[in-house]
């Protein structure tokens, strides 16, 4: 569904009859309230960030513009759903961010209390819709409030801010309302305006234009992007974009200039004005405060410890609903710890944020590093970083600097051919590797691709059997041969390298990304190119688990190394070396009895197993268990020493019951299972 | 003959709303563009005899697009229409400082629309 609001009321003939208006059954009731829910959610969670950087003194443009999409949308969806207590105050609110993002009216303490008001209101709206089927409650009062700021609003008269830099008026007079704030406000910190100029073919400008754009929203803002006329279709076509920096001249060339886009900067007209804006001022400019880790670490504990209380108390209301005379008891206690849940949630949320980096720390370093070895090692090669504004874990972007460095310096040396042989192969001269991070789910997925040569399956597997790790005679699968490379002492460099290729390369990068919980992946092509997939879970401190029941046992497997769970008949079990396997989707995956690993009374034997199919870095297993009970957040506790030696269990949690119980280390139960084989 | 108008959208509810309106009208035709990217694409490719354009759309803004086809030697005979919000005053008068022959203020009626396309292009 559109989140757009087509003008209903007013809409032709032909189109009313299919308009949503008035549809208010139960099902499309049911769908707006999921979706005004999520709205209003992600509203709040934006106004709280707008709040902390109004008390910080400055507000991210791209805050209050995902408030006023959001409440643009929630003013849509109302509309075509016809509640019209909701959309006549969203509105409202509406107009409100409207002015406030064109700078009319300041953002305040003020400001963002009236919006909150709003959005509670609009809470209670949608709740009595989700009650009763419609909304009564009167908006009056919140109504009242937003009027009497937006009253307040000032006209926008700081055109004359813009007078003050040499520019083209043609260039102004193409800006939006909007785009003009911005500008203005550029002008107003002081920052440099630039314009970048980018010629593109006209099939590919869009894909090219977003390319640069990334780039330039790393040293900036890009105000406005204007495409110039006057070039015929076969010349291509021309933008010129506006660009507000803080970054000097020399850099932001660097960084985005070649043979298609060039950067100029509009000078102020008054550059002596500078010296006068800058009064001198005894108070720090700098809002942020430098915490230790382990501060944070301190916290991430407590908060596990209310985690544990939290399963406590669901577990209590969870007893007392069954009991006979608590009713309105247990209402009360299921409604304080549903809310007690969700600020805990709140606060994890929070805490965690606050661990949180862009990876584009570590792209920057690597850069000037990889930039030094390719030149080492004779080979040009473009590095390209996608999705440097990634999050991840403080220490876990500390942990992964090494292991990307590895995977870089092999594509270099493994990977990447040399200029000459890239032109006998038809392959440009200058090779390409390139990094992408991206969030998936709760995960971050940080990938290393290069073009080179690809690995070549044959030749891994003749030097494994060469250093006696597998045997000549061993049939290998070509997932198999390539995991060969993990191996401790594997190296395929003919002649050992300054760089890499000493054979302490890939096993030390697949510990290191296994001990942060991850899996690494390997996709090749022979004569294109090697992608390492590397995915990991966004913290370490508060996990994911799934609980299942195993004979007499539960156990929890952390969520971040299980990949499916699967039924699966048994007479789909087949014996290969010794080894219990089940063919899923073309690949081999072995099994593990955890019933027998532990010693424990064997299960009942059913038609069918469930199979919890888990992974650690490239290697993958399948778990056999009786039943899966669900999911729950655990905090991992150390057991005591006389269990510690005891493969295959990471630790200890306690479920909501009081009832103590082992997570399972899935990287050990691997090794066991691999070992088996050998 | 049949006259070719161009849609520049990002909305998918609101361009549907006005290929309708336009399409019934004999002998108009549509095509779609949902970005101003989108447009800069398709203008090269056939003859348009009007463009519509949204203001605020996430890459070129319509402003930007009117003054692209106002300055190119191609395009600059094409007439456009501004399709705006009540609130963008500002931007609505700008884009008739740049050359747009009208515009309408969402939501509009049907008719009003079929009429400011007609009186465009001078029929």
């Amino acid at each position: 569904m559109s989140r757009d609001r087509a003008p209903v009321p007013t809409a032709p003939a032909g189109l009313k009859e299919n308009g949503l208006a008035g549809r208010k059954d139960e099902k499309s009731k049911g769908e707006f309230l999921a979706e005004a829910e999520d709205i209003l959610d992600d509203l709040n969670q934006h106004l709280i960030q707008m709040e902390e950087m109004v008390e910080a003194g400055s507000v991210d443009p791209d805050a209050v513009n995902a408030i006023f999409r959001g409440v643009h949308s929630l003013k849509g969806l109302s509309g075509m759903f016809g509640f019209e207590g909701v959309s006549g105050l969203s509105h409202r609110l509406e107009s409100l961010l409207d002015a406030m993002r064109l700078g009319k009216i300041d953002i305040t303490r003020e400001a963002t209390s009236v919006i909150f008001a709003a959005l509670d209101r609009l809470k209670e709206l949608s709740e009595e819709i989700s009650r009763t089927g419609s909304e009564h409650a009167d908006t009056s009062d919140v109504t009242a409030m937003i009027d009497s700021l937006v009253s307040s609003r000032q006209a926008s008269g700081k055109k004359s801010l813009i007078d003050e830099l040499a520019i083209d008026p043609a260039m102004v007079s193409v800006l939006t309302e909007y785009e003009e704030h911005r500008l203005k406000e550029n002008v107003k910190a002081r920052n440099s305006i630039f314009i970048v100029k980018a010629r593109f073919d006209l099939a590919t400008f869009d894909k090219d234009l977003t390319v640069l754009n990334d780039r330039l929203k790393g040293m900036g803002e890009i105000v406005s992007t204007l495409p110039s006329s006057g070039m015929s279709p076969e010349e291509g076509i021309e933008f010129n974009m506006l660009l507000g920096s803080k970054e000097p001249m020399e850099k932001l060339a660097a960084e985005v200039e070649g043979p298609r886009v060039s950067v100029q900067e509009i000078k102020y007209k008054a550059d002596e004005k500078k010296a006068e804006a800058a009064a001198p001022s005894l108070r720090s400019l700098s809002k942020t405060v430098r915490v230790d880790i382990s501060r944070l670490d301190h916290l991430m504990n407590i908060v596990g410890e209310l985690v544990l209380s939290k399963n406590m108390i669901s577990q209590l209301s969870k007893d007392l609903r069954g009991l006979q005379g608590f009713t309105g008891l247990a209402v009360d206690l299921h409604k304080a710890s549903r809310t007690f849940e969700r600020k805990l949630g709140e606060l994890q949320e929070g805490v965690i944020e606050v661990r949180m980096v862009p990876i584009g720390q570590i792209f920057t370093r690597l850069t000037q590093a990889v930039r030094k070895y390719a030149g080492d090692v004779g080979k040009d090669i473009d590095l390209d970083m996608l999705g440097e504004d990634t999050e991840l874990d403080k220490l876990m972007v500390e942990d992964m600097s090494d292991p990307l460095m590895h995977l870089i310096r092999n594509a270099l040396d493994h990977g990447i051919e040399p200029p000459a042989e890239r032109l006998r192969r038809g392959k440009p001269e200058k090779g390409l590797i390139r990094l992408d991070a991206y969030p998936k789910g709760n995960r971050v997925v940080i990938s290393v691709e290069d073009d080179g040569a690809g690995i070549d399956y044959e030749k891994v597997r003749r030097i494994a059997v060469d250093k006696g790790l597998v045997q000549e005679s061993e049939m290998l699968t070509r997932r198999e041969m390539l995991d060969l490379i993990f191996l401790p002492g594997f190296s395929t460099s003919e002649k050992v390298s300054e760089v890499s290729g000493r054979g302490v390369g890939m096993d030390v990068v697949k510990k290191n990304v296994s001990k942060l919980s991850g899996m690494i992946d390997i996709d090749t092509e022979i004569g294109k190119g090697t992608t390492f997939t590397i995915t990991l879970p966004i913290t370490l401190a508060i996990i994911k688990a799934l609980i299942v029941e195993v004979s007499t046992e539960t156990f929890c497997v952390p969520l971040s190394s299980v990949l499916e769970s699967l039924m699966i008949k048994r007479d789909r079990i087949a014996t290969i070396e010794k080894r219990e396997v089940v063919s899923i989707r073309g690949e081999t995956l072995p099994l593990l009895w955890l019933d027998r690993v532990f010693g424990l009374p064997k299960s009942e034997e059913g038609e069918s197993i469930y199979v919890v199919v888990v992974g650690v870095a490239e290697r993958r297993l399948g778990l056999v268990v009786d039943r899966l009970v669900g999911q729950q957040e655990i905090v991992i506790k150390s057991i005591g020493e006389k269990l510690k030696n005891i493969p295959g269990l990471a630790g200890a949690t306690e479920l909501g019951d009081n009832e103590v119980v082992l997570v399972l280390d899935v990287e050990s139960l691997i090794d066991e299972a691999t070992q088996r084989r050998v | 003959m049949t006259k070719s108008v161009l849609i520049v959208e990002d909305s998918r509810a609101m361009r549907g709303l006005i290929r309708a309106t336009v399409e019934q009208m004999p002998g108009f035709a549509t095509h779609e563009a949902g970005s101003g990217f989108d447009a800069l694409k398709a203008l090269p490719t056939r003859h348009f005899d009007l463009i519509i354009t949204d203001i605020n759309m996430p890459d070129i803004n319509g402003l930007e697009l009117i003054s692209f086809v106002k300055g190119h030697p191609q395009y600059k005979d094409i007439p456009l229409i501004v399709v705006s919000t009540e609130r963008s005053e500002e931007d609505r008068k700008r884009g008739l400082s740049l050359g747009a022959s009208g515009y309408i203020v969402k939501p509009f009626k049907g008719e009003e629309l079929q009429e400011l396309v007609k009186k465009v292009l001078g029929e």
